[in-house]
């Protein structure tokens, strides 16, 4: 009796070739890696991805899981030792004192002298955080660069993104290459190009001062401003791409319908067009508002000593102050205000999705 | 006139020259890059008229619907609404409607905020535009369903909305994109009927564009049919049946037998035509032929007597064969071979219960009568 075709039996002979291939490629890589100049981190890299999705696999079958489920087993899994158990260490370590030690904190509880469990874990590292002013200033400085520069980048991106939406198909297809154009070049580079163009004897002021505008060069590094430019300009393509999708779902027989009605163009895109795209409006935000929030990198090359986000008292809590209970807790809160828009964004697309 | 002096209002508008016509449609183009869409329609519609533009995909009827409402802008030509040039006027100026072939409903609003929304443009009030829009929404019988959303409604309450919405701004004219288009066959047969009584409710000019030719005879006080961007044919739906001006348009409405043949010999009464699926045939002489021209001679199913016997007295008749048979029901369809090989499509009603039809494989006669033959030119 010869086993059909898609029977689970013969489907998991089929899988095994995978299973065996698997370390063996990641062996071959490790082997070779010299010769092809593959750093040693992508080789890692690549063995922690193929061993997780080996891994999860094994597991699943262990079990004894369905095969689609297997398939979601991996990612699980994948979040689950990145995303939640980092998550849970930092919880716990934001909990604890801070110890001149390896690791730099104390545990949780001690045996007391007299044999009883004596509690150290506190909320005193919270506590901490919202009694100094530069924790609660940092958090709402924060908040109001990551809000102004996503106003600013829904301000430039709708006008590109509805343009997009509406230019006929062949045009269409260049402008969006276009948007995800500087993704091919390194964010790092990108931002460093700015200061490029903002400072002191930069492009912007070197053109200014030679048409003759302006006398004095104008002080735009290390500044807020600067720290604007560079949000807006590295988080624009996160704007436009959502809202180019959900634009160019628009049908335009319902834009001819309000202008039958009465309705001026204007009229007709604050009625019909506007509203519609208020699903597109929320995830391109999110998608802003959300990194901007945390961001690190561009307040440390365009800001000045003046600029004041999270990200940047985050690093120092870590590296300079060596303090990781407070910057463990100052990660776990600023998690806390970026999961609550989060949420609300998966609440208003559920709503929207019921609508459909 | 005076023949009736109390019919006050002429129903039939274009029958009398001196009539004004509503909407004036002067040859028209439209091009699009290389292709002309509508080619020289000139076009004159009456005050009250349900006018239905009839035909197929991309003969141009939706582009001429298009540059009536203004969507799209005329490469030549004129068109008069009420005595006034459109060109220029834009869409959103126009005293004309469209009801969309998808409804265009807005998603986001309720059904009574979508009727309201052309109201609220011309700057009437909340409650006017509300009384009104409640107004219309009683006359497409979906008063208790103002409060919800286009979407929690059937593609016949949709197309329902999508009227209401179109006729409360009062348009002079409106202009239906293939309004039954969407509904199934039966929501279809009653729908075109509750649109009709609407129309001569309101008395609002309707144009109708629609590729189908059963929704134009119902609907239609007079029918265009397009073809190529050109109107083939202007007329009374019966006009259009009965006496086609082409084999287009004989063929296109309902389903019809067509033979070609020559002019013979003129008569007083009848001239004979000779074909070579008939042989020699006599039908109605008409004037402005020649003889030895070439004619075709259209022939409606339904109009062909099928007889096992031949049949007394018929002026033409040619036996043949029952190749096919389909019975509908109210009627059966057949397909009969002439000697020749020539299928002819016959239709029989049966009006009752026949206790021995005729079916396949029979041997009868095709009998025509002269006056059911139509003498086609072109």
């Amino acid at each position: 009796m010869s086993a059909a075709p898609d029977s689970p039996a013969r489907r998991k002979l089929a899988l095994s070739p995978a299973m065996i291939i698997a370390p063996l490629v990641v062996i071959a890589l490790m082997l070779v890696r010299r010769w092809l100049f593959l750093p040693e981190d992508l080789v890692l890299l690549i063995g922690a991805a193929l061993l997780f999705a080996f891994g999860g696999f094994v597991l699943g079958k262990l079990v004894g899981l369905p095969d689609r489920w297997i398939v979601i087993a991996v990612p699980m899994l994948w979040l689950f030792v990145f995303f939640l158990v980092p998550f849970f260490v930092l919880g716990r370590i934001s909990l604890a004192e801070t110890m001149i030690a390896r690791p730099p904190y104390s545990p949780l509880w001690e045996r007391g002298d007299d044999g009883g469990i004596e509690i150290i874990a506190s909320l005193e590292n919270y506590r901490f955080l919202l009694s100094d002013a530069l924790y609660v200033n940092a958090y709402l400085s924060s908040l109001k660069i990551a809000g102004i520069s996503t106003i600013f980048a829904l301000l430039i991106g709708y006008p590109i993104a509805y343009y997009i939406a509406r230019s006929p198909e062949p045009r269409r297809s260049i402008l969006l290459l276009l948007v995800i154009l500087p993704f091919w070049t390194s964010f790092l580079l990108r931002v460093y190009a700015w200061i490029g163009f903002l400072r002191r004897e930069g492009v912007i002021n070197n053109v200014l001062t030679w048409a003759g505008i302006i006398d004095e060069p104008l002080v735009m590094m290390q500044t807020d401003f600067a720290v604007y430019i560079g949000i807006v300009y590295t988080y624009l393509p996160f704007m436009i791409l959502p809202l180019y999708a959900n634009l160019v779902k628009l049908d335009g027989a319902l834009l001819e319908a309000a202008s039958d009605l009465g309705a001026s163009p204007v009229t007709t895109f604050l009625t019909v067009t506007l509203p519609l795209s208020v699903p597109g409006i929320i995830a391109g935000s999110m998608l802003v508002f959300i990194p901007a929030i945390g961001e690190y990198v561009i307040p440390a090359l365009l800001g000045g000593p003046d600029t004041l986000m999270i990200g940047r008292i985050l690093w120092d809590e870590f590296f300079s102050a060596r303090d990781w209970p407070v910057a463990s807790a100052v990660a776990i809160v600023m998690l806390v205000l970026v999961v609550l828009p989060i949420m609300w964004l998966q609440s208003v697309q559920n709503r929207q999705e019921v609508q459909e | 006139m005076t023949s009736n002096p109390a019919l006050a209002v002429n129903t039939r508008p274009w029958t009398d020259p001196n009539a004004q016509p509503f909407i004036s449609i002067r040859n028209i183009t439209k091009r699009f890059g290389d292709f002309t869409a509508v080619n020289d329609v000139s076009l004159d519609i009456y005050r009250s008229e349900l006018f239905c533009l009839l035909g197929g995909s991309g003969c141009g009827k939706s582009t001429l619907l298009r540059m009536l409402s203004g969507f799209e802008t005329p490469t030549s030509g004129k068109i008069l609404i009420d005595g006034q040039d459109m060109a220029g006027v834009p869409a959103d100026r126009r005293p004309t409607n469209m009801m969309f072939q998808s409804y265009a409903l807005f998603p986001h609003m309720s059904v009574e905020k979508n009727v309201a929304y052309g109201l609220l443009r011309e700057g009437k009030s909340k409650a006017e535009a509300a009384e009104r829009a409640a107004e219309m929404l009683k006359l497409v019988k979906l008063d208790s369903f103002a409060r919800r959303k286009p979407h929690q409604l059937s593609g016949g309450q949709r197309q329902r909305v999508a009227l209401a919405r179109a006729l409360a701004k009062q348009p002079k004219v409106l202009l239906l994109d293939e309004p039954l288009g969407a509904l199934d066959k039966k929501l279809r047969e009653e729908t075109q009927f509750e649109l009709i009584n609407i129309q001569e409710t309101l008395g609002v000019t309707f144009i109708v564009v629609t590729h189908d030719q059963d929704e134009a005879m119902t609907l239609a006080t007079r029918i265009g049919v397009m073809t190529d961007g050109v109107i083939a044919q202007i007329g009374e739906p019966r006009e259009i049946y009965e006496t086609p001006k082409s084999r287009f348009v004989a063929d296109f409405i309902g389903s019809v037998n067509l033979f070609e043949g020559r002019v013979g010999p003129a008569a007083p009464d009848l001239m004979r035509v000779e074909t070579e699926d008939l042989g020699s045939v006599s039908v109605p002489s008409a004037p402005g032929l020649t003889q030895g021209q070439t004619v075709w001679l259209a022939m409606r199913p339904e109009r062909v007597w099928l007889t096992r016997e031949p049949k007394p007295g018929a002026v033409n008749s040619v036996p043949g064969v029952v190749m096919d048979m389909g019975y509908v029901g109210h009627m059966s369809s057949y397909m009969v071979r002439l000697a020749n090989g020539r299928q002819v499509r016959v239709t029989q009603a049966n009006e009752s219960r026949r206790d021995n039809p005729i079916s396949w494989d029979e041997s009868v006669h095709v009998s025509f009568e002269p006056g059911d033959f139509r003498v086609l030119t072109q």
